[in-house]
């Protein structure tokens, strides 16, 4: 055959410019634009056109990168975000637009968006919000919701934001390279050409195996450097983010749990990687029967996954306070319901990745990540080293949710660079990023809760039964919270909160967005409804009776003397409930396959760990050159860390935030301010933060014999107040450049819980609640939610923007998990069949910020990340409910289970 | 393995004469079945082909080449009777997809939920083969014979997509159901094509994709509704179960078979409105 018609190099105009490269036969436009021209503002995503973060223009057209043979782009013109944002006045000005309302927040979705509404804009410059949603839906985002991408594409006013400290709506400080394409992701910092990893993993949820020659088999694989399997784990193979049940190897040994499971790894050059399959791998494996769900997992004779757990159960927890039997047994009316949720994938755009390196007999980890020391520590007993010799430095994070805060390739990376003594690099594909990594717990709730004639609750009695998966993970911290909130934010005297989690040979479940609590909020909040209903009482007015109140205990017997903001978030959504149920009920007068409805519910959640302490510590220092820095070592995973922290900070030490120059998470040069989980990070690391400041500020006006409120001015070497002025350059550096500085650590106060779960698990508390307006097709039993209202007590809003970002995100969650979201491993392991909400799927919000200010927060605030989602699926199917008269009981509800239930209630 | 970018058709044949080859046009269906992994076939790229990325009017027949895409198909104007088509080709997964995924590709990759086939059905489309045998052209209910399964014979491909002059005022319409909106593979999806007079449905074309290996016609139901009033789409107990006796939906993570077959009465009657009254019902 003629050699010319085969394609060796391809030349074509990369953002402007004549560039040429020679791929591989079948080499993806992605790859050879990431790794052969250095254009890492291509984001991968999935690899298989379902999230669209490849999205590039070519002849200016949006395609995906990752689906197009690169010889495709033959004499064409390619332009990717960094091009355009440098030479294109219309992506500029949209980039201006996204950082103005925060449409990017971890950022790993944003080129792909950018890109595609750069395509949109070019030819329509104004468009209406449906011609938005045509051009961006073939671009997933887990962050934000769509609304702002939606407001910044179309350009509507951003929040005005005066000045830049505490309560002001700046923009993120570290925005610009999100929108330009700069930020610098787990995938994005390896040289091109380091070695590459591959993980060999179980295709069986319960497998013993033995691996063949291994030596042998590397030996004769041209480019093969290293395999690792246990055998080259030099610590301990086990870890686990709660020390007592650390569980989990990084390598299984002979037995795999569930399908994905690590076995080995082989480290190769790029080339050997691109041809090397598992199946050439030389492991035999022998299927054993497994246990997939908590009712087989617990039966007679079921293989038991963990020795030292008989029946696989791994923990319980529970809660009880007065007597909730007696209580129900005298109700005027009792609800009862079994629900039942599936396991929820985080699905972050992206996947795991990073790489390694030694620096010395040191191993470096470049990785996202949500817990640098976490990491570290789960380093220093895999690989039986000291912590001066692992190193932690984060990259960009796209999105964590939870999952990250869990060890992922971190061990294989350590290994590899470890044994071949080079750098080594990995990213996780799609596929086994969502079979490995931890997912939220399905749960089978029963539970029964009683009201009197007055209205008031009468007797609560829950059962949670959670599917932990293979190893425990976050499992007890779940099984922990879901009985401490499974009231809901209400007045419960008489209560008995049991949960259960049991092992499985599932994926391991671990921490996502509520640690259990928006599955219990799923069965409480879907009760109070029909208890409403049967009292005859509006439903928003029943909750207000029963919300929780200063001076009241909670079922923990914790009383809060202030702060609890549960009814003012309540009464902020009055008159939204009221026109909302009005506007439903008109629509609903005319026949039609298409019912409205409103639904409330509502959410609490505590802020920090569980009754165990959780330390943040900030660090700043001025250097002789006047600069102020700050040492922010809340991981930003999108949330905006990075922003609320440095307010915080400036505001307390008295300077504009722009002005503090940030140096972020890194084990060896920033302290530990803990992991981004529980909602902590405003309200621990932002109260290391103010005090942090406070110190730093104190110090600065004793040297300037200056009063309290004296206002600070900093120019070149110098530091001003009151006209006295201090000459940095004559004071001592320390080691790290600094002329003065402060180091600043808080804990939140709790108290440990008992066996009946009495204690004080929290210092604080959040609140919210939601109203959802859905309109259910009802002949398909497809459900559209139309619009939400969202009341959040953030205590004292830091940034509303991040605010509104963080409100819209957890509702786009929320959302996702209530009508279409289920990963069953086996079967869903990719995006094209695990879906998440598009921007076609995320109604408007309207965000009510409600300040009931703590006196644990800083200024006032608690935290947030979490409360977002926790009222919003059972606000939905509330409003479900209203439309239609049927109550969905198992999530999620898909239009054939909708469908499905408005059949069986015609019956 | 090697990356061929042919020219002609002719040498395209000649490529596909080798063992271990596999087509290419948009690689929408082609890259996400590698799984991550590096190709172990020659790919055979079609669309450097400049003729097969036309789409024109050939005496009485619309030609869509075999490399042109969903967006191209979108941009060429069309009368009425194609209108199911465009709406399928805009529901086909997202404008990415779109700009890169040709219509041809879609019959071709023959997954039983492909959004181009029920309408193409109902406009009696057919399909042209070209082979070392030389060119052959079969109706597509003949061309794609169960899930991943065409006729194509081995070094074989496809040429283009033909279809027929439609009838005079013919108007048609599609409805998908998905569980979300973009980016969804298709529950149920219905595809219709009809005339109508004074009030009353002169012919009806019905294709139902993704309950069943393969998308069908319901001829029974076609038959049933020559001649009906149009106002007798309102009434919901218009497609009966002998209607869709041609269905044989299988339960799956995106729906259940009883589920398929519920809904596809539902769009039947919702299509046919929407083409004939211009809107939802
Ligand atoms: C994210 C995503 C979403 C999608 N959504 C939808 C959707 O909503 N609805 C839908 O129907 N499809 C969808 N698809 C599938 C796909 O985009 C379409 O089927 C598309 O039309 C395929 O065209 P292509 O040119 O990309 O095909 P390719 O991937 O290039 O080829 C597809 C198959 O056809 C063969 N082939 C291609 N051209 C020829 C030829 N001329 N002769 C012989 N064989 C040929 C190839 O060898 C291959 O087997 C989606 C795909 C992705 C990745
Ligand atoms: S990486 Fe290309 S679409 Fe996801
Ligand atoms: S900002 Fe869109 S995925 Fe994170």
């Amino acid at each position: 055959m003629d050699k010319a018609l085969t394609v060796g190099r391809v030349a074509f105009r990369l953002n402007g410019a004549p560039v040429e490269a020679a791929p591989h036969p079948g080499e993806r436009l992605s790859e050879v634009l990431r790794e052969r021209l250095g254009q890492r503002d291509v984001k991968i995503g999935c690899n298989a056109g379902d999230c669209g973060a490849c999205t590039v223009l070519v002849d200016g057209a949006p395609v995906c990168a990752c689906l197009m043979a690169a010889p495709q782009a033959e004499g064409r013109s390619v332009e990717t975000l960094g091009g355009l944002t440098s030479f294109d006045p219309v992506a500029q000005d949209l980039a201006a637009r996204f950082e103005a309302h925060g449409a990017a927040q971890c950022g790993i979705c944003t080129p792909g968006i950018m890109v595609s509404a750069v395509a949109l804009l070019r030819d329509t410059p104004a468009p209406d919000e449906a011609q938005v949603r045509d051009a961006l839906g073939g671009v997933l985002c887990r962050c934000t919701g769509y609304r702002k991408i939606i407001d910044a594409v179309m350009g509507t006013p951003a929040l005005p934001a005066a000045g830049d400290g505490v309560g002001a709506a700046i923009a993120r400080l570290d925005g610009h390279d999100k929108v330009t394409g700069r930020e610098a992701f787990g995938d994005d910092v390896a040289p091109p050409g380091t070695l590459e990893l591959r993980v060999v993993r179980s295709p069986y949820p319960h497998a013993a195996f033995r691996f063949g020659d291994l030596d042998a088999w590397a030996g004769a694989t041209p480019g093969v450097e290293a395999v690792l399997t246990a055998a080259d784990i030099p610590g301990e193979n086990r870890f686990g983010v709660i020390p007592p049940f650390a569980d989990q190897p990084a390598f299984a040994e002979e037995v795999a749990r569930f399908r994905g499971e690590a076995v080995a790894a082989v480290v190769g050059t790029p080339e050997a990687m691109r041809a090397f399959r598992d199946e050439d791998f030389p492991v035999e494996w022998e299927e054993r029967a497994p246990v997939m769900t908590p009712e087989a997992a617990l039966a007679e004779g079921a293989p038991c996954l963990h020795a030292g757990r008989p029946g696989n159960e791994m923990c319980k927890g529970r809660v009880a306070c007065g007597d909730a039997d007696a209580a129900l047994a005298g109700a005027e009316v009792v609800a009862e319901g079994s629900f039942t949720t599936g396991f929820v994938e985080h699905a972050y755009i992206e996947p795991e990745a990073g790489f390694a390196e030694m620096d010395g007999d040191k191993v470096v980890v470049h990785a996202c990540t949500q817990a640098p020391v976490m990491d570290r520590e789960a380093l220093e007993i895999l690989l039986g080293m000291g912590p001066e010799r692992i190193r932690i430095v984060p990259t960009g994070v796209g999105g964590g949710f939870g999952s990250k805060l869990d060890i992922s390739l971190q061990p294989y990376l350590a290994l590899g660079a470890m044994k071949t003594g080079r750098p080594v690099r990995l990213c996780y594909t799609r596929i086994e990023s969502m079979q490995s990594t931890t997912k939220r717990h399905p749960a089978e709730m029963r539970v029964r809760i009683g009201a009197g004639k007055d209205g008031r609750i009468q007797g609560f009695d829950f059962f949670g039964r959670f599917n932990t998966g293979a190893y425990a993970s976050w499992g007890p911290t779940v099984a922990n919270r879901v009985p401490v909130h499974a009231s809901g934010p209400y007045r419960v005297t008489d209560y008995r909160a049991v949960s259960q989690a049991v092992h499985t040979h599932c994926p391991p479940s671990g921490a996502f967005r509520g640690f259990g609590v928006p599955q219990a909020a799923i069965a409480q909040e879907q009760l109070f409804d029909e208890l409403a209903e049967r009292l005859g009482m509006d439903a928003l007015e029943f909750r207000i009776l029963n919300a929780l109140r200063d001076g009241e205990p909670t079922v923990c017997g914790q009383v809060f003397e202030q702060g609890v903001g549960i009814t003012a978030c309540f009464e902020a959504l009055r008159a939204a409930w009221a026109e909302e149920r009005e506007e439903a009920a008109a629509f609903n007068a005319a026949a039609g396959a298409m019912r409205r409805g409103v639904g409330v519910a509502a959410g609490w959640y505590g802020c920090g760990n569980t009754s165990l302490p959780n330390p943040s510590t900030i660090k700043a220092g001025i250097r002789a050159d006047g600069t102020v820095v700050l040492h922010q070592g809340a991981m930003d995973i999108g949330q905006g860390a990075n922003t609320v922290i440095t307010q915080i900070f400036a505001s307390a030490f008295g300077v504009p935030a722009g002005s503090v120059a940030r140096i972020g998470a890194d084990t060896d040069v920033t302290p530990d301010a803990g992991k981004t989980s529980a909602s902590r990070q405003t309200f621990v690391s932002g109260n290391a933060a103010r005090l942090a400041g406070e110190a730093l500020r104190a110090e600065v006006l004793r040297r300037l014999n200056a009063s309290p409120e004296a206002r600070l001015e900093f120019a070149p070497g110098r530091v001003r107040a009151e006209g006295a002025e201090l000459d940095l350059a004559r004071l001592e550096p320390d080691t790290e450049g600094y002329v003065l500085r402060a180091e600043e650590s808080y804990d939140p106060p709790t108290k440990p819980l008992d066996a009946d779960g009495q204690g004080h698990p929290y210092a604080q508390f959040g609140y919210a609640a939601h109203v959802a307006v859905v309109e259910v097709d009802t002949e398909l039993g497809r459900v559209h939610p139309l619009r939400f209202h969202a009341a959040h007590d953030v205590g004292r809003a830091i940034n509303p923007l991040l605010i509104e970002g963080q409100v819209q995100g957890g509702i786009a969650q929320g959302l996702g998990m209530a009508l279409m979201e289920e990963f069953i491993p086996g079967r869903t392991e990719n995006l094209h069949d695990y879906l998440i909400p598009t921007i076609g799927d995320m109604p408007p919000v309207t965000t009510h910020i409600v300040e009931v200010p703590d006196a644990h927060g800083p200024y006032g605030a608690k935290g947030l990340g979490e409360h977002a989602l926790i009222p919003t699926a059972p606000a939905l199917l509330n409003a479900v409910a209203h439309a239609t008269g049927v109550r969905i009981r198992r999530l999620p509800a898909t239009p054939d289970v909708v469908r499905a239930a408005i059949l069986e209630a015609r019956r | 393995m090697r990356y061929l970018r042919p020219a002609s058709c002719d040498e395209a044949l000649g490529m596909l004469s080798a063992p271990d080859t596999r087509i290419v046009a948009g690689g929408t269906d082609v890259y996400p079945a590698l799984r991550d992994r590096a190709p172990r076939f020659d790919m055979v790229d079609v669309t450097g082909i400049a003729d097969l990325r036309k789409i024109t009017q050939e005496d009485d027949w619309l030609r869509i080449g075999a490399a042109a895409t969903w967006s191209e198909l979108i941009r060429h104007p069309l009368p009425p009777a194609f209108d199911g088509l465009k709406a399928a080709a805009r529901e086909v997964g997202s404008v990415q997809i779109q700009n890169a995924g040709t219509v041809a590709g879609n019959l071709c990759n023959a997954s039983p939920a492909a959004d181009g086939v029920p309408p193409l059905l109902t406009l009696d489309a057919e399909v042209e083969v070209a082979g070392p045998e030389g060119a052959r052209r079969l109706p597509l209910g003949d061309f794609i014979l169960g899930p991943r399964r065409t006729a194509l014979a081995p070094g074989e491909m496809v040429t283009a997509v033909l279809v027929p002059e439609p009838p005079a005022g013919a108007v048609s319409a599609f409805a998908k159901l998905g569980s979300r909106t973009y980016l969804v593979i298709s529950i149920a999806m219905v595809s219709v094509l009809a005339t109508a007079a004074e009030g009353r449905i002169a012919e009806a074309r019905v294709a139902v994709g993704a309950c069943s290996p393969v998308a069908v016609r319901l001829s029974a139901l076609e038959a049933d509704l020559a001649g009906r009033p149009v106002a007798d789409l309102n009434d919901l107990g218009l497609v009966t179960s002998a209607h869709l006796a041609p269905l044989s939906p299988l339960s799956d993570v995106r729906g259940s078979a009883a589920y398929r077959v519920d809904a596809v009465g539902t769009l039947v009657r919702r299509a046919l409105l929407a083409a004939l009254e211009g809107r939802n019902g």
